[in-house]
């Protein structure tokens, strides 16, 4: 793909990528997204800062930013912007664009929805042993032995299953995986 | 929307299959005191939960509409979901391709893959307790009561995404059906300021540090208003808010023994429905002492049964 010269500004296809994005040209930098939000404080940039970023094109600045990552997809800031922007769904944009351009932060979590799709796309379902078992030996092995503990009560409890359940089509669900895949990179520019 | 049909489908999600066993548990035995057929839809696969939206769009919303086309299919013309999560993605996928005409376009040639198709709106997706308080009211669920949750005090818990983004009538910052129905059956409901806070979501898994603060605020809330336990529509909020209690506890200094039941347990208690029925003794956090107070006898822990008396647990193929 020889993109580099056809390639709309990063404000344009932020908003392309992302149902009712174009809301975003009506932002009023308010900050009632950052004010209402759980995990601001731990956010390098607020979503509203973000917004002013992207709409000045500092595509990597934005998708290098921790705070997508750390949005909790509770919403609160998309039922109370004053413009009506799908800010959480914004912030999935911003995620999506980091993975697909590699840039991303090292506190990013790619890896973690990376690992449990995997298992959807095999499986048909979660896998939550798995995905806790291989995502917190490579990321935390220290804390291992505490989340072993509460492994095994969940265990106990008939919480956790060490089997994946399955769907019984999985070649159907692989077949409409891989054409929505196809189709999306056909057309994300 | 109550009609004269009391069947509905019903998409259960992979937490009430595993981590949230007991909302399955006491969802099937409420469902079947109040005369509701819920028929689960053939071959659902997981919503994507959080995750696959991070990834790429048309696949998590083709991975989304393969369970509404299956279920449309299936001759069903309402979904119930008792997950949040789930519930928020089917139905964002619905009304997200009901607006989108491109997106509709592409999603649907991803399932023509798989040999599916799906209308926008030819299913109408609700959450469990929204079907509950809609369809069942609150009348005829107060005629099941015959052990009154009396002397009991709940902390309503909604989390975010049975009432945000929505906004089709209920409050999403404050809603009260939940609250509501919690005094239908002779709870005392206290006030709940952080009722519509999140949980942390996956953030127990990534970020403690940023999941735990959550947590601590919504059990420091329902501590200081004196409720007894926290009664949750949701898989999620009832794994962070009990299974990571204890660590919570460890990182600030706390010592907070709340209890998180889904409110399905508790209309199962209230009906009559023995605890064990219900899931109770799944929670890492006892709600034993708690339901003390209302007569019901300590639990012993539901295990899961061995396949096969005499192999070992092992995972099965």
């Amino acid at each position: 793909m020889e993109e580099v010269q056809t390639r709309k500004p990063f404000f344009d296809r932020v908003m392309a990528s992302t149902p009712g994005g174009n809301t975003l040209l009506g932002c009023l930098q308010c900050g009632t997204c950052g004010g209402s939000c759980p995990s601001g404080p731990d956010m390098d940039a607020t979503p509203r800062k973000l917004f002013a970023m992207a709409r000045a094109n500092m595509e990597e600045d934005v998708l290098l930013s921790n705070a997508p990552w750390y949005c909790v997809s509770c919403y609160y800031c998309t039922v109370r912007c004053p413009q009506e922007i799908p800010i959480t769904d914004l912030m999935y944009t911003f995620k999506r664009m980091a993975i697909e351009s590699g840039h991303y932060n090292a506190e990013s979590h790619a890896d973690f929805s990376q690992s449990f799709c995997g298992y959807i796309e095999h499986y048909g379902r979660s896998f939550e042993f798995g995905l806790a078992t291989r995502y917190h030996l490579t990321h935390h092995p220290l804390q291992m032995v505490r989340k072993t503990g509460l492994g095994f009560q969940m265990i106990q409890k008939g919480r956790l299953n060490t089997a994946p359940d399955r769907i019984h089509d999985m070649p159907q669900l692989t077949a409409i995986l891989t054409e929505a895949k196809r189709i999306a990179t056909e057309d994300e520019l | 929307m109550s009609q004269e049909h009391n069947a509905y489908g019903y998409y259960p999600g992979c937490s009430l299959k595993a981590t949230a066993h007991a909302y399955g548990d006491s969802t099937e035995r409420v469902a079947e005191v109040l005369g509701l057929t819920l028929n689960e839809v053939a071959d659902w696969n997981c919503c994507g939960a959080t995750e696959y939206m991070s990834l790429s769009a048309i696949p998590a919303y083709s991975l989304i509409a393969r369970n509404l086309s299956l279920a449309a299919a299936q001759g069903h013309q309402e979904m119930i979901s008792p997950c949040s999560a789930c519930y928020l993605n089917l139905r964002k996928a619905n009304d997200s391709m009901a607006k989108y005409p491109a997106l509709n376009e592409k999603v649907n040639r991803a399932l023509g893959a798989g040999g599916l198709h799906y209308d926008p709106n030819s299913l109408h997706i609700r959450h469990l307790l929204d079907m509950m308080v809609e369809d069942v009211g609150y009348e005829t669920i107060a005629e099941h009561v015959t052990k009154p949750l009396s002397g009991l005090k709940v902390a309503c818990y909604y989390g975010c995404l049975i009432v945000r983004p929505r906004t089709d009538g209920y409050n999403p910052e404050y809603p009260m059906h939940l609250d509501r129905l919690m005094q239908t059956l002779g709870a005392k409901v206290v006030d709940f300021p952080l009722k519509t806070h999140c949980c942390g979501g996956h953030m127990t898994q990534i970020s403690e540090e940023t999941a735990f603060e959550l947590i601590r605020r919504l059990l420091h809330n329902a501590a200081d208003y004196g409720a007894d336990m926290i009664v949750t529509v949701c898989p999620m909020c009832q794994l962070n808010l009990d299974a990571y209690q204890p660590q919570v506890n460890a990182m600030f200094g706390t010592n907070y023994e709340i209890p998180i039941l889904f409110f399905t347990q508790l209309m199962g208690l209230a009906f009559g429905i023995p605890a064990r029925e219900v899931g109770m003794g799944a929670e890492i956090t006892s709600a034993a002492p708690a339901l003390g107070k209302i007569g019901h006898e300590e639990m012993e822990p539901a295990r899961p049964k061995r396949r096969d008396k005499k192999s070992l647990p092992m995972p099965q193929p």
